[in-house]
């Protein structure tokens, strides 16, 4: 179908593009042109963007959608509806299914099933050790020609240095990218919530910021000594967050993101035992968030995910260390970074870019950027509409979020993937 | 849901004792008077009132306890109760039945009040949070958070062997990192205005960021016990040494042991409390606890009032004819 989009506001970062623009898509599903309508091109469909922001599809780097092995808790199709509903059409995928995604069968399972749904595109994540294990190497030559685009032991430590330094070794003689979310097991010590003045009085057991930079510092120091290209997954603190910074003026190819609620939220928001705001890495101090929202107005973190980890009810109510951490963030991603707009931290085209074109060049793929000849994955957004978030508004099976109840600015209206609308506001 | 409207109805009456952080000082002075009136109620012959007749009261302990469960048990029976004890350690937790589970069944056999122990840090809250307005909720201890009674009956003892708060200076001494009980007396002795809060213990065994509970942090018994009015032992797991907390039991008793000697540092007319049971030798030394200066077993039948006190507020206050069962 060949659709034109007229009269929106076009913000393309990766093309400096930002300004009223019409937008052309062929039968084809690429985008045939943008400004004035190409020679003889005849329109299926017309999309009225007036008053709109029609904006790369996002792309998000970490998203669990619970397919295979938790299918209880969500399905692909369940979570990749609700991607598309929120304007996402790119997701990365972490190893740790169930399987494990350590060999080429599975991720190509993966792919082909998101495929098959139509809706949002799906890369995973290859492991980086065997099972998560940390001990034996995956096969990870085998599973980048499987389509994986990257490597990481997800939430798992990779407790041994040793074969840390050879999993990166291995990697960069391959240029993969590895993920990394730097903890060092011991310090975390079975804690679950940040360590200060919060936990002391919850008498939760704590989880030091020493757990994140302790690891970190090992991490970088083998970034340094193998040259891999890392990308560090979830900074929480303000101290890792200058370690970084440090890192790239020496010159690694280091990047990092930041997740949606590590942006607004604090251990403070746990109040009494508020198992929604369980999340690992925790939320942790004011000047943490105000550091990391500091780092992406420097560019020190170049990405903004929703580490999207829907739940059963259930999961939640428990005792908060028994509670299973995670927020259900698919559709708060970029409700809470336009906010970013509106505490002018950022402006629009920033916020776009940390979702669409910074986010695609982590992962290596072709997205998150509508230059002409580029797959038509776009998404229109009114912003000028405000609404509340309800549990009866949230498409994921996971209606695990700490936003309930928050206003938002901005509703997406449609979502194309491949130049097919996807979703359509009613 | 706000933790405050969680403890109080509607219409400003405790409905649920979960915590001692956040309540008013004039409900915590309620609390202590009501259990002035109990005290002598365990004198008399027959020992017992009729203020909660035809109610049902369960003790629910999912973490063993001996001295908390008795004098529950013996609370309820005195306010003329029936009492039911369950230790579900040992029935359907291990059969894999979540905690609210476990509470509903209890539940629908119309229970009016729970008595909740566990293990985890914010159980407490979560039952209260998922039971019918008619349901209450007393904490006996959850994980490290809270153990509201223990402090609160430890503030009667000091009351009555010591007088206001405002003129006593208070020492907490032990492993206040894994401590409930800890926390717990702090918030009540912040709360009645207690003119200083100390807590005693080498660095590994107090939690970060103590002082923003109103304390003053000491690693050295000497000053820290240096002109106390109060000092409370509290119970060190022997197997502390294990997380690398402590290097020996010997040097914590040589550091950190109340011997003759080191409370010789406080007042000379100084109390010694400890929530029991006691490790004797390796937080304190036995001429301490059996000593004159010690209301160990004090507490222990303070507790009884204490508690009788806090089951009567909560449960509608008053004598007289019991209220009839509101069902929402």
């Amino acid at each position: 179908m060949r659709i034109a989009i007229t009269g929106g506001h076009l913000i393309d970062p990766a093309n400096n593009v930002d300004g009223l623009h019409d937008l052309f898509i062929s039968e084809q599903g690429f985008v045939a042109a943008i400004g004035a309508m190409p020679d003889g091109f005849q329109a299926d469909r017309v999309l009225d963007a007036r008053g709109r922001l029609v904006l790369p599809g996002l792309v998000d780097l970490r998203a669990r959608l619970r397919e295979p092995g938790l299918e209880y808790k969500a399905t692909m199709e369940s979570e990749t509806r609700a991607a598309v509903n929120a304007g996402i059409t790119t997701l990365c995928c972490p190893p740790d299914t169930y399987p494990v995604i350590d060999t080429p069968a599975m991720a190509q399972m993966i792919q082909q099933r998101a495929w098959r749904f139509g809706l949002a595109f799906v890369h995973p994540l290859g492991a980086l050790t065997q099972g998560l294990q940390g001990k034996l190497l995956s096969d990870m030559a085998a599973l980048d020609d499987a389509g994986c685009v990257g490597f990481s032991n997800a939430l798992e430590p990779v407790a041994d240095t040793l074969v840390m330094r050879r999993a990166m070794e291995y990697a960069a003689g391959f240029d993969l990218t590895v993920f990394l979310h730097p903890q060092d097991p011991w310090l975390r010590n079975g804690g679950c919530m940040h360590e200060g003045e919060v936990s002391t009085r919850l008498g939760l057991p704590g989880i030091p910021e020493a757990a994140e930079t302790a690891g970190l510092a090992r991490d970088l120091a083998l970034v340094e000594q193998t040259g891999v290209r890392a990308h560090f997954c979830q900074l929480s603190s303000a101290r890792a967050v200058a370690m970084v910074a440090a890192a790239r003026d020496q010159g690694l190819a280091v990047s990092a993101d930041v997740t949606a609620h590590h942006l607004h939220l604090t251990e403070h928001d746990i109040g009494y035992f508020n198992t929604q705001c369980h999340v690992i890495p925790p939320l942790r101090a004011g000047r943490d968030r105000d550091a990391l929202r500091q780092a992406l107005k420097s560019g020190v973190i170049s990405a903004i995910c929703s580490d999207h980890q829907p739940h059963e009810s259930d999961a939640k109510l428990a005792p908060f260390a028994e509670s299973e951490p995670g927020i259900s963030g698919l559709e708060t991603l970029l409700p809470l970074t336009l906010r970013l707009v509106d505490d002018e931290l950022l402006n629009l085209p920033e916020a776009i870019a940390l979702l669409t074109a910074r986010p695609a060049q982590i992962l290596g793929v072709d997205a998150g950027h509508l230059g002409v000849g580029a797959t038509a994955d776009l998404c229109i957004l009114d912003p000028a509409s405000h609404w509340t978030l309800s549990v009866d508004r949230i498409t994921s099976r996971g209606r695990n979020s700490p936003f309930l109840g928050w206003e938002f600015r901005g509703t997406i209206t449609h979502t194309l993937v491949g130049g097919k609308i996807v979703f359509e506001a009613r | 849901m706000r933790h405050d409207d969680l403890q109080f109805d509607g219409q400003g009456h405790l409905r649920h004792l979960l915590t001692i952080e956040g309540l008013p000082r004039q409900t915590v002075l309620e609390i202590l008077n009501t259990a002035e009136s109990f005290i002598s109620v365990g004198e008399r012959e027959i020992k017992k009132l009729p203020l909660l007749r035809g109610k049902t009261v369960v003790n629910l302990f999912f973490e063993s306890s001996t001295r908390t469960r008795t004098t529950f048990e013996i609370a309820a029976k005195r306010l003329s109760a029936d009492v039911i004890n369950l230790n579900p350690l040992a029935s359907s937790t291990t059969k894999g039945e979540t905690l609210l589970d476990t509470v509903r069944n209890l539940e629908a056999m119309h229970t009016d009040l729970f008595v909740v122990r566990h293990r985890e840090s914010g159980a407490a809250h979560l039952i209260a949070q998922h039971v019918p307005a008619h349901v209450h909720i007393i904490n006996a201890g959850d994980g490290r958070h809270a153990h509201p009674t223990q402090g609160l009956l430890d503030m009667f003892t000091i009351r009555r062997y010591k007088g206001p708060f405002e003129n006593l200076r208070v020492a907490i001494v032990g492993d206040i990192l894994h401590s409930r009980v800890a926390r717990s007396q702090i918030h009540a002795l912040t709360t009645l205005g207690a003119a200083e809060v100390r807590v005693i213990a080498p660095r590994t065994l107090l939690p970060t960021a103590v002082e923003k509970l109103g304390v003053h942090a000491f690693t050295d018994i000497k000053a820290g016990l240096d002109g106390v009015d109060v000092i409370i032992m509290l119970r060190l797991q022997r197997e502390r040494m294990n997380g690398a907390l402590i290097p020996s039991e010997q040097e914590y008793f040589d550091l950190f042991g109340l011997t003759p000697e080191k409370l010789g540092y406080a007042k000379p007319d100084a109390i010694v409390m400890h929530p029991g049971p006691m490790n004797r030798g390796l937080e304190i030394d036995s001429a301490v606890a059996d000593g004159p200066q010690s209301v160990i077993l004090p507490q222990v039948t303070n507790g009884i009032a204490v508690r009788m006190a806090i089951m009567a507020l909560i449960m509608g206050g008053s004598a007289g004819a019991p209220e009839p069962r509101r069902t929402e």
